[in-house]
């Protein structure tokens, strides 16, 4: 819309400049030779406002599309959908709720950001501040090609080495910290260690390069004089980095791990190959089991060829792009006072 | 509390690269040393090595001795944190902490060295911005961010926090550089002032600059591009202007260089 105000308004502007102004023929000049680069300007700007929108009109459309699937299975729905733990969608009746797989979802993804965020600061510091250059190099590849791993190999893990591993951490932790609910007696057998715990783990380990490879960069692009400043004043190099470095790069980190929350909001396989089958209600224990919304959905594609059945999920769905939606809002909001200042 | 430095047979290098030669000079204490020379002669580089901040850049190394009132800077065992805890430094574009306030800025160094005392700190804040002619500007917002001043006035506050710790030595490189004349004649009559308790080195591209604050001059050329610089003579200011030793010095003076 202005920019139409614009496209009219500006030639109309310069006729009465050149009414007005007899002797500025040289600028006139000067302004009409650069008139074919505004028109670039207004063509680019076309373009990118309308591939913009194509991504606007796409979010909304695939949004309408999911409700309009979802609202018959959610009238349909015998239970409450926010507070009923189960999500029973055969035999024609339907009662579904997202309770269980809400607490599942966030519970998981929280402790998996929980032992990234410091983990992956302490790699990015040592490779952008503290390690030799030729260590920091193959490290760093090092760490980027986690990313690369296949979730499907990290569920594998999960399920083969991890859980098993670290089950008697988890028994430790539930007869010494039992009467804390995190830690209380899971709605899953502890053996094995099919639980939200081994889960939050994994998912850390997938986290670690997203989180590692964001800050790093942005650790990297502290102002050389910043760094030189502190330095001169007598700061020891961690003293440097807590007054520059850290600083600079903090809302970086933050917006990293909450790209990395994302990420494990919506994990779907290794979660689903972890986690075993849930009886009972989750008491928000690390050791329950059940599913997350991504790993449920995943695991009823069978059931898809029945449109109430499919709408339940849909609308589980729904619930999941919500979650991610926020935090993709708040990583927004944190990251951007950085962007204003520099 | 101010010092004397004495370079001895410095050669400078980054990595293979050798910037500087064997520079021996001295300065006294309470007193204006002025580097001038043409670009890349290596101005920085001894500058830098004289409060152990040239080691900072990846690579570099020095050889030779810095004497602080007849002590090593370089022998094995000491801490070059300490030693520029005691030479601090001003750089040539502003660089106050951004996300700092304009008065923790000031008292940024005596809090890294441990000073935790609140009105003591006010005290030096105070102090210090007083003594590098900025008080009276930012008394009324010391809590605003030190990036909220303009250009010359962080030049300020960066001298205001290099002088809040009371160094021996304060090394400035082309410190006007990015200034207008006016906060430049500000920071040229704050060196003058400084001068009386300070040891100052101040490197500058401008000759009625160096003519003006400083009371022995240095001047710096190299014999072409991939030589190291050296040090063609150091001498009072007055006789560098007006007689100097070297014709090289005459020919920089006047203008009619290279
Ligand atoms: N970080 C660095 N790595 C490698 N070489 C460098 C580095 N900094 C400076 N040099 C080289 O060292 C030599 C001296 O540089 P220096 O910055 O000391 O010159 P200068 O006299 O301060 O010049 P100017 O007046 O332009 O500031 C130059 O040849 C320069 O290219
Ligand atoms: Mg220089």
């Amino acid at each position: 819309m202005s920019m139409k105000d614009e496209v009219v308004s500006r030639p109309a502007g310069q006729e009465r400049e050149t009414g007005s102004m007899m002797g500025g023929m040289g600028e006139q000049e000067q302004e009409r030779g650069e008139r074919p680069k505004r028109v670039g300007d207004r063509v680019f700007r076309y373009l990118t406002t309308t591939s913009g929108l194509v991504i606007v009109v796409a979010i909304v459309l695939i949004g309408f599309f999911l409700l309009i699937k979802a609202v018959p299975s959610l009238l349909a729905d015998s239970t409450n959908f926010l507070t009923d733990w189960r999500f029973d969608t055969t035999g024609g009746k339907l009662a579904f709720g997202i309770r269980d797989m809400l607490v599942v979802t966030v519970l998981s993804s929280l402790l998996a950001l929980v032992l990234a965020m410091p983990i992956s600061l302490g790699i990015a510091l040592f490779l952008t501040q503290y390690a030799p250059r030729s260590l920091a190099r193959g490290f760093g590849y090092l760490v980027d090609l986690l990313a690369a791993v296949p979730s499907v190999v990290f569920g594998l893990w999960g399920v083969l080495v991890l859980g098993p591993a670290i089950e008697p951490v988890q028994r430790a932790l539930n007869a010494g910290l039992g009467w804390f609910p995190l830690f209380s007696d899971g709605n899953v057998s502890l053996a094995g260690g099919g639980n939200i715990f081994t889960a939050g783990v994994v998912l850390a380990v997938m986290l670690l390069p997203i989180i590692t490879s964001v800050t790093r960069e942005v650790f990297r692009q502290t102002p050389v004089n910043q760094i030189e400043g502190a330095l001169a004043l007598g700061a020891t190099k961690w003293e440097m980095v807590r007054t520059t470095v850290l600083p600079f790069g903090k809302s970086g980190f933050i917006a990293a791990s909450m790209l990395g929350l994302g990420r494990a909001l919506g994990e779907t396989i290794a979660v689903l190959m972890i986690l075993h089958t849930a009886t009972s209600p989750s008491g928000f224990s690390f050791f329950d089991g059940g599913s997350t919304f991504a790993s449920k959905i995943a695991s009823a594609a069978s059931e898809f060829s029945e449109p109430l059945p499919t709408g339940a999920f849909i609308a589980a769905g729904l619930v999941l792009f919500l979650l991610t939606f926020v935090v993709n809002a708040i990583a927004r909001s944190i990251a951007k006072p950085k962007k204003e200042k520099a | 509390m101010a010092k004397r430095l004495d370079a001895k047979d410095l050669n400078i290098y980054y990595g293979k690269f050798q910037a500087v030669a064997e520079v021996t000079l001295a300065v006294p204490p309470r007193n204006v040393t002025a580097f001038i020379g043409p670009s890349g002669c290596g101005k920085s580089t001894v500058l830098r090595t004289l409060n152990r901040m040239h080691e900072v850049t990846p690579g570099a190394r020095v050889e030779g001795e810095v004497l602080l009132d007849g002590e090593d800077i370089y022998a094995g065992g000491v801490d070059p944190v300490d030693v520029r805890r005691t030479i601090g430094m001003v750089f040539q574009r502003p660089n106050p902490f951004p996300t700092m306030s304009i008065k923790d800025n000031v008292i940024a160094g005596l809090r890294l060295a441990g000073v935790r005392d609140k009105s003591r700190l006010d005290e030096v804040a105070e102090r210090a911005l007083r003594g590098a002619n900025l008080w009276n500007e930012v008394s009324d917002r010391l809590n605003k961010p030190g990036g909220s001043l303009s250009g010359g006035q962080q030049q300020r506050l960066c001298i205001a926090r290099a002088i809040a710790v009371q160094p021996a030595v304060l090394l400035m490189d082309e410190p006007c550089s990015a200034l207008d004349p006016i906060s430049t004649l500000a920071i040229e009559d704050l060196i003058a002032e400084l001068k009386k308790e300070y040891t100052i080195v101040i490197v500058t591209h401008n000759m009625q600059q160096a003519a003006r604050v400083s009371d022995q001059t240095a001047f710096f050329n190299l014999a072409g591009v991939g030589q190291p610089g050296k040090l063609i003579e150091i001498d009072d200011t007055e006789k560098i202007f007006s007689n100097p030793g070297q014709q090289a010095t005459e020919d920089y003076i006047s203008g009619r260089f290279g």
